[in-house]
């Protein structure tokens, strides 16, 4: 039975940290992501299965969230989007790293989502979350209301507010920068994506090669035949071993520094979206202002109503903001050193146990000799 | 592998040969002039060197990687230049097998294909007697002549331009002047040689070997980030590198002439190492690259499409053209893998230098000073490693892509012998069936009774009867040099 999501604010009974997307699992078109997680009260453990639509249902409330003041400058949590099995062309594009594989990348972004909207001091409390991570009936079946997050509809309301300009030194540095670092992080990412993709051509063009040479072992009895042979089989070793190297250093690519880039890279835009969000808030103020000095007397009382609440509104928004800017901030640079940090360890492990490999073939190569 | 690949060549001036301009051959002052290049711990000695004549260019080259070389310097004019490497002939050293059969030495290259040897069928599969013979006959006191090409320098400038090679003879053969002496060659003359050989030597049964190739396969531009117009320029820094390499190539194609003792005596290989200034040869343009087997493919067709075809009454080269055949399929396909690997490798190395720049570009918009110094070490890093991916590609070019294209061309070389072998077989066909008609127009001519023809058909007669005795010969004198060949072939001095 579907719990009625009336409460705003309530207590999430899981651990966070110890959300997981365990699995997913392909069922026809779509994927099923298995999420796990621990009961505070220590007395077990969640599984629940969720698909996209799922995911997309515990975004929509929290957007729909009007009566939380100062929600619009709330930066939430990007939600990856839609993979499908068999995705097109231009699906994969857009998922960039995470559409590599056997979507373990984008699992990880999932369970990254789902974790950040938890530990959100704002977004946590909604009981969605709750309902989200424990109930055993899959709330995305249910419709939810529009919401007012829809950019494209307010971008259809026709004037370019992106470029207004700020009342507020710090917004309109911030959204200076921001839509540098919005390029840059997206740049970065995708070439990123394009490293990785061609380490996955030299692993594959490093398998055939090995495969070839293998072929190519003679099974006569002639001592050269036999020399030709051992050196075939041995050089198929040993781009068999290159092979593995290449992908353990594509996919660590992957889970650490590609991931964090990717994730960067989507904060970025999800700041953007709040900034503009309050940007279109400060047009709106500036409207209603206008409307409130131009009013005839009989409005006059009116309008200044409408204006007081906007001001209210704005100021509620944008002390939000500062308040998520400056904690996206940290959260960003901690999530990046993290990945660096990582992405040197694995490669570091990576290549040694690849240098060890490698010497031992050297050896044999010699021993042949 | 007498072409080490762990000698360090000289730092090669890059310069694009031009096709075809009537430039005239560098005047090479460069004979004897008692440098010491042959003793093992010899110090650099300065060399002067020819002159260039910079009238004779006429036409602006791309000079692609101005800025690339240390090392040598274009200072052509100013002639003090050293010798970085030695002891050319370290690992130069050519050995003629003494009779008796093969004594493959241990390639010093690092190189582990050595998909010859599987050839290599002990010689009491054969006919015992005629190939032992041919073995003795072939018997002479070992003697060496070693081959060495250094100095890669650019001459001239704009479209004229092109390289010179230093190559340079050490010897203890009679019929050569000196016994070590050295000419300035370039890359045309190398196919000019080649050429030569393939005509002159055509009905013998040799396999002629195959030119060097002068472009540097498979560095095709690879295409990266398409917004960045620096990743083209890129790629191509780096062929200063690669072409570096080219003189092992030229090497290599000298000392496999040399090591072939009939084709050692044709006094165009003399010339070519000793004479000072070789006639330009022309019209070698279809040679280089593909072209070789591509001419060499021309000519199998050709001799496929002639109406005789050959009755085999020796299994063996039926055998022995098949197994090549095979061979041949083996190497290209292990060449097409090799070549996929080592472009994905220049394609990672273009990546990795787009992704560093926009690594470098993240950390100069980041606040946190912290972070951004992090994001600027790591794309240094980043550059490094794309460094070392060029690195990497170069060495899976040269040691896989261009150790099985050489063997392909080999391949054909051999493919090219087998045709000699038959295109005999034919003119020995034709002059039979000559001789036959010519009985027949004799038979008539006694009929018709004529006199005075038939005298002359009588004499045409006996032409032909020893024409036929002749090339029947000449067949089997190829066959048995054919065999010799593919027997040779597959000892190291080949390779």
């Amino acid at each position: 039975m579907m719990e009625e999501v009336n409460e705003v604010t309530s207590t999430l009974s899981v651990d966070i940290q110890s959300i997981k997307v365990t699995e997913v699992v392909k069922d026809g078109h779509t994927l099923t992501f298995l999420i796990e997680s621990e009961k505070l009260s220590g007395t077990g453990v969640y599984h629940v299965d969720r698909t996209y639509d799922d995911f997309e249902w515990l975004q929509q409330h929290l957007f729909s969230q009007e009566e939380v003041s100062g929600i619009q400058g709330v930066i939430f949590p990007p939600l990856p989007v839609k993979a499908q099995v068999n995705a097109s062309a231009k699906v994969i594009k857009q998922l960039g790293i995470l559409g590599l594989g056997e979507w373990q990348a984008y699992c990880k972004a999932m369970e990254t989502f789902v974790r950040q909207i938890a530990a959100h001091s704002i977004l946590g409390k909604n009981n969605a979350v709750e309902i989200f991570l424990t109930s055993s009936d899959p709330p995305g079946r249910h419709r939810v209301r529009k919401n007012i997050f829809n950019r494209l509809s307010q971008a259809m309301e026709g004037m370019r507010k992106e470029g207004h300009k700020d009342v507020d030194e710090f917004f309109q540095t911030e959204r200076d920068h921001n839509l540098v670092f919005t390029g840059c992080a997206k740049t970065a990412a995708e070439r990123f994506l394009d490293v990785v993709q061609t380490e996955q051509k030299i692993a594959v063009a490093c398998g055939n090669f090995s495969t070839a040479l293998r072929l190519c072992v003679e099974q006569g009895e002639d001592p050269d035949e036999l020399d030709f042979s051992k050196v075939c089989v041995k050089l198929s070793e040993v781009f068999e071993s290159i092979q593995k190297n290449v992908t353990s250093v594509a996919e660590n690519n992957v889970s650490t520094l590609g991931l964090g880039l990717d994730l960067e890279s989507r904060y970025q835009e999800a700041e953007k979206e709040m900034l503009y969000r309050r940007t279109c808030k400060l047009v709106e103020l500036e409207t209603t202002r206008r409307n409130a000095e131009k009013a005839k007397p009989v409005k006059k009382a009116a309008m200044e109503e409408v204006k007081k609440a906007a001001e209210t509104e704005f100021d509620h928004i944008s002390g939000v903001a500062k308040e998520e800017i400056a904690r996206l901030q940290a959260a960003r640079v901690k999530m990046l050193q993290q990945a660096l940090v990582q992405w040197c360890e694995k490669q570091l492990l990576t290549a040694k146990e690849s240098a060890d490999q490698f010497n031992q073939h050297l050896q044999a190569f010699r021993g042949m000799a | 592998m007498a072409a080490s690949s762990d000698r360090i060549p000289p730092p090669l001036l890059p310069a694009k040969e031009e096709p075809g301009a009537a430039t005239p051959d560098m005047a090479d002052g460069d004979s004897d002039e008692g440098e010491d290049i042959f003793v093992n711990n010899s110090v650099p000695v300065a060399v002067s060197r020819g002159v260039s004549h910079p009238d004779n260019v006429n036409e602006q080259t791309p000079d692609l990687f101005g800025e690339e070389e240390a090392g040598s310097t274009t200072a052509i004019s100013n002639g003090v230049h050293s010798d970085d490497d030695n002891d050319l002939f370290a690992e130069a050293h050519v050995e003629l097998n003494t009779p008796g059969g093969s004594a493959p030495k241990e390639p010093s290259s690092s190189s582990g294909l050595r998909p010859a040897s599987s050839f290599t069928t002990s010689p009491a599969a054969l006919q015992p007697t005629s190939l032992e013979q041919m073995e003795e006959d072939e018997a002479e006191d070992s003697f060496d002549v070693d081959v060495a090409v250094t100095n890669p320098e650019k001459v001239g400038d704009g479209m004229g331009a092109y390289v010179a090679y230093k190559v340079s003879t050490r010897t203890s053969l009679a019929m050569f002047r000196n016994k070590t002496f050295s000419v300035r060659r370039r890359f045309s003359d190398f196919l000019g040689l080649y050429e030569k050989l393939s005509i002159k030597q055509s009905l013998h049964g040799f396999i002629i070997p195959p030119p060097p190739e002068k472009s540097v396969v498979g560095m095709t531009k690879v295409k990266v980030g398409m917004d960045d117009p620096s990743s083209v320029e890129f790629v191509e820094r780096r062929r200063g590198a690669l072409e570096r390499q080219g003189s092992t190539r030229f090497i290599q194609y000298l000392q496999r002439v040399v090591s072939h003792p009939s084709l050692l005596q044709d006094p165009d290989v003399r010339e070519f190492l000793e004479r000072e200034e070789l006639p330009r040869a022309v019209s070698t343009q279809a040679l280089s690259g593909a072209g070789f087997l591509k001419m060499i493919n021309k000519a199998s067709d050709a001799v496929n499409k002639m109406t005789i075809k050959m009755n085999e009454s020796d299994t063996w080269f039926e055998d022995k053209f098949q197994e090549m055949e095979n061979e041949e399929q083996q190497l290209r396909k292990l060449q097409a893998v090799v070549d996929s690997l080592v472009y994905h490798r220049k394609e990672l190395c273009g990546s990795t230098a787009v992704f560093a720049k926009s690594m470098a570009m993240l950390g100069n918009s980041e606040d946190n000073t912290a972070l951004s110094r992090a994001l600027s070490q790591l794309a240094e890093v980043e550059d490094k490693m794309e460094q070392l991916h060029q690195e990497q590609a170069a060495s899976d070019f040269f040691i896989f892509a261009e150790l099985l294209a050489d063997y392909i061309r080999l391949m054909g070389a051999m493919r090219g012998c087998f045709d000699q072998r038959v295109r005999a077989w034919q003119r020995w066909q034709e002059s039979q069936s000559t001789l036959q008609k010519k009985r027949e127009s004799e038979a008539k001519l006694l009929w018709a009774n004529k006199p005075d023809k038939l005298q002359q058909a009588k004499e045409e007669i006996t032409e032909w009867e020893s024409r036929v005795t002749q090339y029947e010969r000449d067949f089997d004198r190829i066959g048995m040099t054919v065999r010799k060949e593919v027997l040779r072939s597959f000892t190291f001095s080949f390779l």
